[in-house]
């Protein structure tokens, strides 16, 4: 059975998709968290959009759980960009105090993704140099063996 | 005038949608008409978390100007320091209180008759900018 209070999480290559499409309530929205951190651990997804652009508001609730799932799924080891945030709900958010923290947002899918798959370029880059250095210790270590 | 009553955690909703409902016939353009959606939201949540349940109710105002009023009425445990309730800072800890400075904010007028065991009365309005 489709749980109702559920939202679809698509995935792609190594990422998650999701796209609110319906006013969250606040079980919605823990459910939401919940969904999302499991299919990280599940896909092991280097990252994770969330397209709130349907979302007409988000109150402090929702955004303490936005801020929060973000901060859980980067110790998970996936980055969390949220994108599409209406202009209205950006001036509200900041006139009501609520900071997302770290969170890190993009205007449109196209540029979240664009920035996830820069940063997963980068982490690679930096997992090759490792591994280069690491090979090069086990070369001299032969050296100094011969 | 629009009566939501709050019992349950998707009442929140219901307020919040109502109020957006209230504020586009009032003229309110988008962007207010997310600040009261989202300040109903709060307050609505205030008396579903700290009440128990309540009630929200919405109208129309002609005086002082056009505008949005909005209601939460609720028989909790109250607000024991309703200044301290109104300052920033205030809003992280857990308390009747929380968020009211933001919604302040967000709002032209917010009035609070509080009495402490027996309830709690906010009065939040909005005017149409000409």
């Amino acid at each position: 059975m489709i749980n109702p209070n559920s939202i679809p999480i698509l995935k792609l290559k190594e990422f998650l998709i999701v796209s609110i499409q319906t006013d969250l309530h606040d079980r919605m929205a823990e459910q939401l968290q919940h969904d999302i951190l499991r299919r990280v651990s599940e896909t092991s997804a280097k990252g994770v959009l969330i397209d709130i652009s349907a979302l007409e508001m988000v109150d402090s609730f929702i955004g303490r759980t936005l801020a929060d799932t973000a901060r859980m799924a980067s110790i998970l080891d996936a980055e969390i960009v949220i994108v599409g945030m209406k202009p209205a709900v950006a001036i509200t958010l900041v006139e009501l105090g609520l900071s997302l923290g770290e969170v890190r947002t993009a205007l449109n899918l196209d540029e979240g993704y664009e920035m996830l798959q820069k940063s997963l370029a980068l982490t690679d880059m930096e997992g090759e140099e490792t591994s280069e250095e690491a090979l090069a210790e086990e070369a001299s270590d032969d050296d100094s063996r011969d | 005038m629009t009566i939501v009553e709050i019992k349950e955690e998707s009442d929140i909703v219901r307020a919040r949608a109502a109020a957006k409902e209230v504020a586009a016939v009032v003229g309110f353009g988008l962007v207010d008409q997310t600040r009261i959606s989202t300040a109903v939201s709060e307050l609505a949540r205030n008396i579903f978390m700290y009440a128990g349940e309540g009630e929200v109710r919405i109208e129309e105002i002609n005086v002082p100007q056009r505008g949005i009023r909005v209601y939460f009425l609720d028989q909790g445990p109250g607000i024991q320091d309703v200044d301290l309730a109104l300052m920033d800072g205030w809003s992280t800890s857990n308390s009747m209180g929380k968020g009211l400075p933001g919604v302040k904010r967000l709002m032209d007028r917010l009035e609070i008759q509080t009495e402490l065991g027996s309830g709690t009365t906010v009065v939040i309005e909005k005017w149409v900018r000409d």
